[in-house]
Formats: structure tokens, C-alpha cells, sequence
């Protein structure tokens, strides 16, 4: 182990930390859909993969389609016009599906969300290609790599751990801080007594999964130029947030960016130490977490 | 009333209707092509085994794709590389899917619901990694080239004859049908016995079931041991049918097949999941030239199902039957 070299550990533990950044943003998205809603939404990832594609067709296939060369959008474009699009699929996937089964056990909603990515996985394996596109619109910008001391580190790299952090913390504060906050754990805690105080609680499940969903779809504009656009790209990464989010606790939004974080920067210092193991090291950490403490490390027991 | 749950295991309407399971059985090959019937039956024991632990124990397991495919590996690598005889080989999976189940018991068995499932589908990928990467699973290829081997060292497995106009491997389909009705069997012996209406009352109400001294965790314990022992052995049986233990067959998408077979045909029905299994093979059998259209087939009938066919077929088909009975019952008053 002595004989790895720091520089090799520093940036494994730097894409680490990048990747964290990603789950910190996803496995929010989920712990705020699944507070409102009671709905583990399996179909995440495939918002999240859905949000890649869209920033791909805008910028390499809107112009073929439409047959005009002006119409292509480019990745700040992409930014401000995909989360909101997403959210707005899921906020029709939560009126005409999710409401129908509002009332039954929560296993009914992580069925069918399953079904809904799968549905998603096969139109875009059908359309695209199923090995996965590149992603050319990284903005000029963000090219090159800056130079943090310790060591260079990828410019547009740094540029999405900071918007993810930036991102997440601005949702927890929104929750904590706010007026809509306070209605929204309001709603969560007790949906009857809310709505007796005035509080339009159907509006409210709305507007959250419109929240979740939009992240995703955040997430996935953010990640295209780093990662490959693929049709599978929703599902590898959505049993990994699932397992961030049993370990970080259910309950809790902080919980769950920083247990995003730290698992992530495990992962990579995995890589390195023993690669093998890269895949499933988070998978392992909570089944001991579980064992040690059942609701997870910021969670409550039910 | 309903015969479902009529205790009397082998009372008249019981036997009946195993004797129809096997008469099924029989005709099953010259119905459709004889190794596809093997396979749905293979698939009717893992569904059920599955349907044990959800529409019993109402524990949702994502990760049975682990049990499924570890009996396979199992069996496989004990048939080709330690030449044992099938039934041996058969055995090694089985046991194999029980030490699995012990291991998924100690972690997932105190958490409920969502956390279950969840908890359930993150062990699962560990397996799957490590059939994936260990030196020998044959990774992304599988196990290939198991041989069916001689049963007791007799009967050989491997040979086709014709029987009725129909060719195939007769030894092997009486194996695969006398196994698989056999597990189905145990199943309703299980449910049917005092364990099993304590495991249903623990379903039904947990704390008061609690407050009457019956061990809800260690009656759900043991119900994901026997059920990830009878997924393990359908899948080693699978293997043996094949020559062929799959990746696919340890994926998250296979967990996710085997609760659309269970929802279809019929969570907490006795014959539901297994029909489930059957119909949900012959469309892939008849979709297999849709390639990823087939996704998205099956994700259609999932969020149907959930949204508006929640007792699947057989559910469906049961609460139909009583509201005629009731119906009969009360103009005859």
C-alpha cells in the first residue's frame, strides 16, 4: 500500500470526490421526492440519464431533425432549459400515475417508477446508440485545467463539484430557511393538520417532484460532457444512489449530500488501492453500516 | 370458502387441482418447443419462491436475480468442474442460495417495506460483481458448456428421443417437471401449516401479531431462507437445462422480472406467479427478435399493472369467483 504513489491517490481521491459531487446531487433529489411523497423514485436515474440526452439532441441533433442549422442548443442553453423540462415531465408523471396510488403501501411507487425506467432505458437504447455518444459541447470556458497547488485538476471538472455543492446547499437552505420550506415540511410531517392551516398539500407533492425530477435532470446536463451519454447511464448510477441514501438516512437532506460526498471520494481512493473492489466498496460500507446502525448514519428509526 | 386456504392440503379440491398442475406439466411440451416449457417451469419455481417472501411475508425483495443466479453458478461449476451427479450439482446451488440467504437475512431482515427492497437490490450487485470478476465465472460470458450429465449415473439427461411426434430430452423435462412440482408443493405445505398462517398474521397486523408471541423476525427469516433456497435451486435447474449459467440471470433487471411475474399473475396467490412466469417467458420467447423494444414492453405492463391491475390474473380471476359464490349464496336465501 506504501508503494502507491501520492500524486495517483490525490487525483483518484479528486474524480472521487467529482463523482460524489454527482450522487450528493441525486441522492437529494431522491430524499426530497421520497420526504414529500413517500415514493422511492426508482425512474432517478432515468431522469437524470434523460437530462443528458436532452443537452446531446439540442446540440447535435435538434439541427438535423428540424433541418435548421441555427436551431442548436448549446450547453448553458442546455442548463437553463433542461432541469425545468424534465421536472415538467415529472410533474405529469405525478398527476396522471403517482397520485392514482398515493394511497397504497410505498412499494406500489417504487414498482412503478421502475416501469417508467424502463420504458425510458428502451426508447433511448432503441434511438441512440447503446454503447454510448460523447457529449462535444463543453464550453470553451471550462476547457484546459486549473492549477490547485496540490495538483492540476480539470477546469469543467471543478466547475461541476462547485455548481453540485453550490446547488445542494441552496436546496437544503430553500427547505430549512424558507417560508415554502416550512410549508413543505409541514405537508411532510403532517398532511391533514397542513392542509387544515391553509397549506394546498396536492400543489405541494407537485412542486416537489417537479424539484426532484429537475435535479436529475440538472445532474444529467451537468454530466454529459464528462461522462458518456448512454441509455444505461441512468440505471448504473441510480443503485448506487439508492445505496448512498440507505446509508446516509432517509430523513435527512445534509445527510444525504455529505454521505454522497464521502462515499464518493472512497470509491476513488478504492480505485487505487484495490481496484477490484471499486465497484461494489459502497454496496459493502452499507451493509456494515446497516448491521451497525439500522436507520443509517443521520437517520431516525421508524 | 375459498379453496386457496382450505387447510386439508390433499382434500378433494386440492388433489384436483395437482393433478391438473401435472397434468399441465405433461402437455406443457407438445404445446409449445420443449426447452422453452422447461424454461417456463424453471421460471414458475423462482417466481413462486419469490411470491413466497412478498405476498406472504410482505417483504418486497429486489435482489432475487442473486439467489437465481448463484444456484446456476453454483450448480454449474459443480457439474462441469467437479463432475458431481445432477442431483449432487442440483444440491450444491440450492445450498449455496441458503448460505446466501442467511447473509441478505442478517442485513436487510430488520429493515421493512422500501428500505428492504432497496437494501436487498445493493447486496444483490455485490454478487454481481463478483460473478462478473471472479477467475471462474467465464465474467460477461457466463459459465458455458455445463454438461446435463446421467442422473444417479442411469438415466441419461443428455439424449432426446421422440416421443408422440415431439423430440426432446424426456429424461431431463421429468426431471425439471417432477423438481419443479415437488418446490411448488413444498411451498403450499409451508404456507399451509401453522408457520404459515403465523407468517400471514405477521403480514396482516405485525405489532399485534408480536403482542401475541409469535417471532415476526425470525418467521421472516426463515420464509427469505427457504425462499432464496428455491430461487437458487430454479436457477441451477435452469442451468442444467441450458448448459448455460447467465450473467443476465444475476442482473437487477432479472429481480425486476421476477416481481413483474409475481404482479401479473398474482401477489399472495398460490398459482399466480407461476402462470405469471409462463406468460411472461413465451413473450420473450416471441419478442426476442424486438431487441430493446422488449424493455420497454415489459415497462409498459409493469405500470400497468400497478396502476390498474394490482391482483394480477389469477387475483383477479379468484375475486371474481367469490363475488359469484356470494352472489349464488345470497339470492338462494
Amino acid at each position: 500500500m506504501m508503494d502507491i504513489p501520492f500524486q495517483a491517490l490525490v487525483s483518484q481521491a479528486m474524480l472521487g470526490l467529482n463523482n460524489g459531487a454527482f450522487y450528493a446531487l441525486l441522492s437529494l433529489g431522491l430524499a426530497v421526492i421520497y420526504g414529500m411523497l413517500d415514493v422511492v423514485n426508482f425512474a432517478h436515474g432515468a431522469f437524470y440519464m434523460l437530462g443528458a440526452f436532452l443537452a446531446l439532441i439540442g446540440l447535435d441533433y435538434l439541427p438535423v431533425w428540424t433541418g435548421i442549422e441555427g436551431l442548436r442548443l448549446g450547453f448553458w442553453m442546455a442548463l437553463l432549459l433542461v432541469p425545468p423540462l424534465v421536472g415538467l415531465l415529472g410533474i405529469t408523471v405525478e398527476a396522471l400515475m403517482l397520485r392514482r396510488i398515493a394511497r397504497l403501501q410505498p412499494i406500489y411507487g417504487l414498482l412503478l417508477t421502475f416501469g417508467l425506467a424502463l420504458i425510458l432505458e428502451g426508447l433511448f437504447a432503441n434511438h441512440f446508440n447503446s454503447g454510448g455518444e460523447p457529449y462535444g459541447g463543453k464550453p470553451a470556458a471550462l476547457e484546459g485545467a486549473v492549477d490547485l497547488g496540490f495538483m492540476m485538476f480539470p477546469r469543467y471538472r471543478l466547475f461541476s463539484m462547485v455548481l453540485a455543492i453550490v446547488v445542494c446547499l441552496a436546496v437544503w437552505w430553500g427547505i430549512e430557511r424558507t417560508r415554502f420550506g416550512a410549508q413543505l415540511r409541514a405537508g411532510t410531517e403532517n398532511p391533514d393538520v397542513a392542509r387544515a392551516f391553509g397549506i394546498n398539500v396536492p400543489r405541494l407533492r407537485s412542486l416537489t417532484y417537479f424539484l426532484g425530477t429537475a435535479l436529475a435532470g440538472l445532474a444529467g446536463v451537468v454530466a454529459a460532457p464528462i461522462y458518456t451519454v448512454s441509455p444505461h447511464m441512468g440505471s448504473e448510477i441510480v443503485i448506487v444512489i439508492f445505496a448512498v441514501v440507505v446509508i446516509g438516512g432517509m430523513g435527512s437532506i445534509l445527510g444525504a449530500v455529505v454521505t454522497g460526498l464521502a462515499l464518493g471520494l472512497l470509491e476513488g481512493l478504492v480505485k487505487v488501492i484495490y481496484p477490484p473492489l471499486a465497484n461494489t466498496v459502497i454496496f459493502v460500507v452499507m451493509a456494515l453500516v446497516l448491521l451497525w446502525r439500522p436507520a443509517g448514519l443521520f437517520g431516525r428509526e421508524a | 370458502m375459498s379453496a386457496a386456504r382450505a387447510p386439508g392440503l390433499l382434500g378433494s379440491p386440492a388433489l384436483l387441482s395437482w393433478i391438473g398442475v401435472l397434468a399441465l406439466g405433461v402437455l406443457l411440451p407438445f404445446l409449445v418447443y420443449p426447452v422453452l416449457a422447461m424454461e417456463m417451469l424453471c421460471f414458475a419455481l423462482f417466481a413462486s419462491a419469490f411470491n413466497l417472501l412478498l405476498g406472504y411475508g410482505g417483504l418486497l425483495s429486489f435482489g432475487h436475480a442473486a439467489f437465481f443466479g448463484i444456484g446456476a453458478y453454483v450448480c454449474g461449476h459443480a457439474a462441469k468442474v467437479w463432475q458431481l451427479d445432477p442431483l449432487l450439482a442440483l444440491a450444491c446451488g440450492t445450498a449455496a442460495g441458503v448460505m446466501l440467504g442467511v447473509a441478505f437475512g442478517a442485513v436487510a431482515i430488520r429493515r421493512q417495506g422500501i428500505y428492504f427492497a432497496m437494501v436487498t437490490l445493493a447486496l444483490a450487485q455485490i454478487v454481481y460483481f463478483v460473478l462478473l470478476q471472479a477467475p471462474f465465472t467465464g465474467g460477461e460470458d457466463g459459465l458455458q458448456g455445463i454438461p446435463r450429465g446421467a442422473l444417479l449415473g442411469v438415466l441419461d439427461l443428455q439424449s432426446e428421443s421422440v416421443l408422440l411426434g415431439q423430440r426432446a430430452a424426456w429424461g431431463l423435462y421429468g426431471l425439471v417437471l417432477a423438481v419443479t412440482v415437488s418446490g411448488h408443493f413444498l411451498i403450499a405445505r409451508v404456507l399451509a401449516s401453522p408457520t404459515g398462517l403465523a407468517l400471514r398474521s405477521v403480514q396482516e397486523h405485525e405489532p399485534r401479531a408480536r403482542s401475541l408471541g409469535l417471532p415476526a423476525s425470525g418467521l421472516k427469516f426463515g420464509m427469505l431462507v427457504l425462499s432464496a433456497g428455491l430461487a437458487a435451486l430454479a436457477g441451477a435447474l435452469k442451468a442444467l437445462v441450458l448448459g448455460l449459467a447467465a450473467l443476465t440471470d444475476a442482473t437487477w433487471q432479472m429481480s425486476g422480472e421476477v416481481v413483474l411475474m409475481t404482479l401479473i399473475g398474482g401477489v399472495g396467490t398460490l398459482a399466480g406467479p407461476a402462470v405469471g412466469a409462463g406468460l411472461l417467458r413465451y413473450l420473450h420467447h416471441t419478442l426476442a427478435g424486438l431487441g430493446s423494444w422488449v424493455t420497454v414492453v415489459l415497462g409498459g405492463i409493469f405500470v400497468f399493472c400497478v396502476l390498474v391491475f394490482r391482483r394480477g390474473m389469477i387475483g383477479e380471476w379468484l375475486a371474481w369467483w367469490q363475488r359469484s359464490r356470494a352472489a349464488v349464496g345470497s339470492s338462494g336465501r
